[in-house]
């Protein structure tokens, strides 16, 4: 009895004749996340992706998490392999199912025939392994409607498999197809989950994090590294760059009015930013924003932040209350490295007041008390480069 | 050279631990529990630094129990001698400055029916005798306070909380937790009057992951562990030998308290007058604090911010406790501080080793803090 993974592609199927590039790039990913727990082969025949271990020894609990983590997967189970012969079927159907149905009430059995050469058609395969089943448990209900196991039967060209409940898959597209995007990380809830959700859609990430030492601290970086690593668990190598930003910071509270530090350190934030995904060919900037979560972000402070920036600026938890922004990032383990009480670049100088509605000729005009031309440059050249890889 | 004034939180290894640590390592890996030579040799060894050990704080050796360290025995007699006690009584006084493992084991007892007193500390940090007297009446069973503040170094009425229990009738045990006292003030547990006290290995130049609770003879509390014979079934498990006999070693160079303290008390001095003398610098400890710990707030820079730039000097202290990283001082908020007074607290914290040089190393480069770094005020 083999053992293999059998992956459903979703929205995948539907990108006419991009299809086949879709379909290598998640064959490649799939590999990628797999290489290292050991060699398996990776094939796509219909809606399906076949992964099957080339040795005996391969850690299954293992692939099957990781598999779990593949954007472009809508969901996957473990399967039984077996040769194409009714009575093989039936009995690796009670014993490779046999803990899944001892422990359920009610099942059915649901059969797939691509291989029309297959003696018995769909209705006779479920009907032959579904009494198979209930004469071997036989505290086992019937169930077609709303069965708590459905035992799938599918009849392929190269095998049969076996399989029961399905599981849900990370969903979205296969990375890169949706091209690359800048992340900007601060340390908090919410940079991770947005960062998670772009993945989801097929960017490829790079990180941009503000660093202002003395202010904040080397476990702040650490931090941000660490959830760039839980990130990257889905979203594959990230390329992080740590800005210094102390000096930037500290014109700010200089010279500008205080009510409006917030606004004009993202501002600049925006502008490094900027520079650092022109240099890296992202062409869009992500950022973690809430509409009214903070002075900082409410319609009036985004319309003046992204101003200073000439390419799209993704959102993706705009529209999300905290409470669904902590659900995604509880789902993806960020959360409680996110708690994690260190001082980063945003709350080092946070204004008593700070304004709700600033209006951009206002902003323009209290930055124009120092030229930042230079000092953005600066930043952006002086930012260091950290390769973050899943652990 | 670093200059490490951060001895509240840890101190740096006596090289005579270290070498007395390799050599159990190496010669005396046999269990203490074991019945051939071996394990005769290692309970040897464990019996002897049970010995030293009880000598340093005035107790008969059956009376020392040895933990994993301070956090484990505040827990063992804060939570044993009240589940031991629960039939005669209801009441726990304790204060609002104790360490967490004493506050967070007097939660637990709250959940589970307990009834416990917090002791609000006057602006100076002092916890107030009459106040104590107050607390405990019939009903108390366990008074639980620490000897020394690990933040502002103040000095706890322990010494009189023995008396006052007895004159109130109540059944009630005293626990002392020494961890900061320890090694400065000199201990005498029959002085004190304590059935519980509490000690720990790595404030003293031992190993981290070691402490002691001393369980006066015929006093009984509920073990938190189950399992073997060990520590007379107080606390069971295979002895840490090698860490206990790192913090015999440890314990065997506390001699000439006094003279130490004198010499702290000056450098203390000194060091003060010349942090004071930074404008807008203000003391948080009280006149009468353990001179070995200094707590004062700069009122301009963040305490985590001014913790990096001293860092970058290769100068190391504490923002409060460092149990408690990154959250406003629990402490100086019920010593009834702003916001921005505790958000720019500094703890120096030194050890009988500290001299003057790093003293004026520290002041130099708090100073240019304040003055280069952007205030919050």
């Amino acid at each position: 009895m083999k053992e293999i993974i059998l992956a459903k592609i979703g929205e995948v199927v539907l990108k006419g004749l991009n299809r086949k590039n879709f379909e290598d790039l998640l064959i490649k990913n799939i590999k990628r996340k797999l290489h290292p727990i050991g060699a398996f082969e990776v094939k796509a025949s219909q809606s399906t992706i076949r992964i099957t271990p080339l040795s005996e020894d391969i850690d299954m609990d293992e692939a099957e998490d990781k598999i779990g983590k593949v954007f472009g997967v809508v969901a996957y189970c473990r399967a039984c392999a077996v040769e194409k012969d009714i009575e093989a079927i039936k009995s690796a159907a009670v014993e490779y199912l046999r803990d899944t149905l001892e422990d359920a009430k009610s099942f059915k059995v649901e059969s797939k025939r691509s291989d029309k050469k297959f003696p018995y058609g769909s209705p006779d395969i479920s009907k032959i392994v579904g009494s198979h089943i209930a004469d071997t448990f036989p505290e086992l209900e019937v169930d077609v409607h709303t069965p708590e196991i459905t035992v799938t039967v599918e009849v392929r060209d190269m095998a049969a498999y076996v399989h029961a409940n399905a599981k849900e898959g990370a969903g979205g597209l296969p990375i890169p197809s949706g091209g690359r995007a800048a992340i900007l990380i601060s340390g908090g809830i919410d940079s991770p989950v947005a960062a998670y959700m772009m993945a989801k859609r097929g960017i490829e990430l790079t990180a941009i994090h503000f660093a202002s030492p003395p202010y904040t601290s080397e476990r702040a970086e650490e931090k941000v590294r660490t959830l760039l690593e839980i990130v990257s668990d889905y979203a594959g190598r990230i390329e992080m760059y740590t800005v210094p930003f102390t000096k930037i910071q500290e014109e700010i509270k200089d010279k500008c009015p205080e009510d409006l530090f917030t606004i004009i350190m993202r501002r600049m934030m925006m502008r490094v930013s900027q520079k650092i995904a022109q240099q890296h060919e992202c062409l869009a900037l992500i950022t973690g924003e809430s509409l009214g979560q903070v002075a900082s972000q409410t319609l009036g402070a985004i319309a003046c932040t992204d101003e200073t920036v000439n390419m799209p600026v993704f959102r993706p938890l705009i529209g999300m209350d905290k409470k669904e922004i902590i659900a995604v990032s509880e789902k993806i383990n960020t959360f409680e490295t996110s708690l994690l009480p260190y001082e980063d670049c945003c709350t080092v100088f946070t204004p008593r007041h700070p304004r709700t509605k600033p209006k951009s000729d206002m902003v323009a005009r209290a930055e124009s008390a120092v030229e930042w031309d230079e000092l953005i440059e600066e930043a952006a050249a002086g930012a260091k480069c950290t390769v973050i890889y899943p652990k | 050279m670093e200059v490490y004034l951060d001895n509240s939180a840890t101190t740096k290894l006596s090289p005579k631990a270290i070498d007395e640590m390799l050599r159990i390592m190496k010669d005396v890996y046999g269990n203490p529990s074991s019945l051939h030579s071996l394990g005769k040799q290692a309970e040897d060894e464990l019996k002897r630094a049970r010995e030293t050990v009880a000598k340093t704080i005035g107790a008969d050796s059956g009376e020392v129990y040895f933990t994993s360290g301070g956090t484990e025995a505040n827990n063992l007699a804060v939570l044993g001698a009240a589940r031991a006690r629960k039939r005669r009584g209801s009441r726990i006084v304790t204060t609002m400055i104790e360490h967490s493992s004493v506050f967070e084991s007097c939660k637990e007892l709250e959940e589970e029916g307990f009834e416990v007193i917090y002791l609000k500390p006057d602006a100076q940090g002092h916890i107030s005798e009459n106040d104590l007297a107050d607390a405990v009446d019939k009903n108390t069973i366990l008074v639980t306070m620490m000897y020394v503040n690990n933040e502002t170094g103040c000095i706890l009425p322990v010494d009189r909380a023995a008396r006052i229990i007895k004159k109130s009738g109540a059944p009630a045990l005293l626990h002392i937790d020494a961890v900061q006292a320890y090694g400065k003030l000199p201990i005498k547990v029959r002085k004190l009057g304590c059935d519980l006290l509490t000690v720990s290995a790595h404030k003293i130049h031992g190993p981290k992951g070691c402490g002691a609770l001393y369980i006066k003879k015929g006093v009984y509390i509920k073990p938190l562990f189950f399992g073997g014979e060990q520590e007379s079934k107080k606390r069971p498990g295979t002895e840490a030998l090698t860490q206990i006999c790192g913090f015999a070693s440890a314990a065997e160079e506390l001699t000439d308290l006094s003279e130490k303290l004198d010499r702290i008390t000056k450098l203390r001095d000194h060091t003060l007058s010349r942090l004071l003398s930074i404008d807008g610098t203000v003391r948080n400890s009280p006149d009468d604090a353990l001179p070995y710990i200094i707590n004062i707030s700069t009122n301009a820079v963040k305490s985590e911010t001014m913790l990096h730039h001293l860092e970058s000097h290769d100068i190391y202290i504490s923002s409060g406790s460092a149990c408690a990283k990154g959250k406003r001082s629990h402490v100086l908020t019920a010593m009834g501080y702003s916001n921005l007074r505790a958000d720019t607290a500094l703890r120096i914290s030194f050890s009988a080793d500290s001299t003057q040089e790093e003293a004026d190393r520290l002041a130099d480069a708090v100073k240019e803090g304040v003055e280069t770094l952007v205030r919050i005020n």
